[in-house]
């Protein structure tokens, strides 16, 4: 493989790891909210958690340029007060696919929530564990395989992530040209297709390799709990 | 310690309104399912807001309607143990036991520690288990374990005992029991079973359709408890034991029982449990009968349930024994109150309903 295939992986990598890890606990938060929470607006937040899957992935990138772009409401004071640039730099392809991975973490997320047995919660709560430890103690370690899920297929969809990604930061080599965008670009030119092959063939074995791993920590989990 | 409680509670068309206050001991909320026993107790351990009320424990309000007190479950130093024993899957037995003795630090309260939990309820060899491995009654055993380490001032038990069958009540009922006169914790119990009740209370709580129909010392009050299966409860020692027939001698102020060996040492204190319904009545000593128990004593007062039968209550020696007969006995024996007679007893329960 070339130097710039190995960079578009490397990238890829990090900016999928970059994503899924920052979104996590906004993810874990929100589905927290739906799956438990009783308020006004829930259905609101849940259409709005799922609209990157169903708006077409350009749309959410062109949105995410209008609002975060240097001139972009939040992105220009992000830059002006924090001095944090998201157009046209890996960060902002980590957003774009931290926000189209989104759904899916808490998607997952929520249903394991919902199927934590509240009668143990409150059960804990008689042993005089505050709402917060009951979360953190009984909630959350009860919930991991979801997280786990949740995690994986969000860091797989921000490996393939393309549409959002290119509209909002463009395809610049060594920047923003994730794996998905130099196939693509490969695609495009005259005797890039041993590349394209090469990359497409690197990028399922990434996608298996993380499924592989994530089936054998649930299993690890599992374990956990039956010798535990 | 003392747990007064004054509520009123609407759920539905159903109205619990109730008033009692504990003593020291095990205090048995007594009635039918659906007269409210466990909402009282969800009250009590604060996973239910009453409607209007107080209740308060050694003195201090944990809900106070008038005055917007209401004191967040895991405050309230109340240990619970459910039907379900609802042990966490994710942590072993040891850890689910130690889980709530964190919280519980610096708060004073029964002093508990692990090893001598684990040796009353003699759960030492389950620790390093996993709450899925267990039994029924071990799960249950865990639980109250679990509920005692947290140091609670009061133990609610919600039935704990309903979802086992018979071989594994009779193996918990004696750990109830040690809890009961040695942890010096008190426990407010709910049950169905008047042998549980009779077994186990020091005062009993009897609830009808949500509300306290009677509260008292249980040997009174039980008596009343169930108009379909009367009974009195004898308090007894164990004298001697009679390995040629496997009997155990028991000693009681109504006089002396035989019961099928019991497993409990000499000089050990049990309640007997004596159905109205198996008790016979005969103006003479009854000779060459069947039956070991004979009772002497008086009648104390006979009351006609309206039907065919009749309740006696018997006064043995200042214990008192229920009889049920037909009205047609009691007239054909001329039975009246301040007369003396034998009871004859047909069988002896402990802790069998």
């Amino acid at each position: 493989m070339t130097a710039e295939e190995w960079t578009a992986v490397r990238l890829s990598l990090l900016i999928a790891t970059t994503a899924t890890i920052f979104s996590l606990p906004l993810g874990i938060a929100i589905a927290w909210l739906l799956a438990r929470g009783r308020f006004w607006g829930k259905s609101v937040l849940d259409t709005l958690v799922h609209l990157p899957l169903i708006l077409p992935p350009v749309v959410t990138g062109y949105l995410l340029l209008l609002s975060f772009g240097r001139r972009g409401p939040i992105g220009g004071f992000l830059a002006e007060e924090f001095g944090i640039v998201f157009s046209f730099r890996w960060t902002g392809a980590a957003l774009a696919c931290a926000i189209m991975g989104f759904p899916l973490m808490v998607r997952a997320i929520r249903l394991s929530i919902e199927a934590v047995d509240q009668r143990l919660e409150a059960a804990a709560g008689t042993l005089g564990a505050n709402p917060l430890w009951v979360f953190a103690t009984i909630t959350l370690p009860l919930c991991l395989p979801g997280i786990l899920a949740g995690s994986i297929l969000a860091f797989a969809k921000s490996m393939g992530e393309f549409g959002a990604t290119i509209t909002f930061v463009s395809n610049i080599p060594g920047e923003t040209q994730t794996l998905p965008s130099l196939i693509y670009t490969l695609t495009q030119v005259p005797g890039g297709d041993a590349a394209a092959m090469r990359l497409t063939l690197v990028s399922i074995a990434i996608s298996m390799l993380a499924l592989l791993g994530s089936e054998l920590l649930a299993k690890r989990i599992g374990a956990r709990r039956q010798t535990a | 310690m003392s747990l007064d409680v004054d509520v009123d509670h609407r759920r539905g068309s159903f109205h619990l309104q109730a008033r009692f206050t504990a003593a020291p001991g095990l205090t048995a909320l007594f009635g039918r399912s659906g007269s409210g026993k466990t909402s009282l107790v969800n009250i009590v351990g604060g996973l239910i807001r009453p409607d209007r009320g107080r209740v308060s424990v050694d003195g201090q309000t944990l809900v106070d309607t008038g005055n917007g007190v209401l004191v967040k479950p895991h405050r309230r130093r109340i240990g619970y143990v459910f039907q379900d024993s609802r042990l966490f899957p994710h942590l072993s037995v040891r850890r689910n036991l130690l889980y709530g003795r964190w919280f519980a630090r610096g708060s004073g309260g029964a002093a508990a520690d692990l090893g001598a939990v684990v040796e009353l309820l003699g759960i030492g060899h389950l620790l390093e288990r996993n709450p899925e491995s267990l039994s029924g009654g071990e799960k249950q055993r865990v639980a109250i374990g679990r509920a005692l380490l947290a140091r609670p001032r009061l133990v609610l038990m919600d039935e704990p005992l309903a979802s086992l069958d018979e071989s594994r009540r009779a193996e918990i009922l004696p750990y109830i029991e040690r809890l009961r006169d040695e942890a010096g914790v008190p426990i407010l119990y709910v049950s169905h079973s008047v042998a549980e009740v009779a077994r186990l209370a020091t005062t009993v709580v009897i609830m009808t359709d949500g509300k306290v129909t009677a509260v008292g010392p249980v040997l009174d009050i039980l008596p009343l408890a169930d108009a379909n299966d009367g009974g009195a409860v004898l308090d007894a020692t164990v004298s001697r034991h009679d390995e040629t027939f496997h009997l155990s001698v028991l000693h009681s102020a109504a006089g002396e029982l035989q019961v099928p060996r019991l497993n409990a040492a000499v000089g050990a204190h049990v309640r007997a449990y004596i159905r109205a319904r198996d008790v016979m009545l005969s103006l003479k000593p009854p000779e060459d009968i069947s039956a070991l128990n004979v009772l002497a004593g008086r009648i104390a007062s006979i009351t006609a349930t309206g039907g065919a039968q009749a309740d006696i209550r018997l006064d043995c020696n200042g214990a008192v024994l229920m009889a049920r007969l037909t009205a047609k006995s009691v007239d054909r024996l001329g039975l009246a109150p301040g007369r003396p007679v034998y009871a004859v007893v047909k069988s002896v329960s402990f802790e069998r309903s």
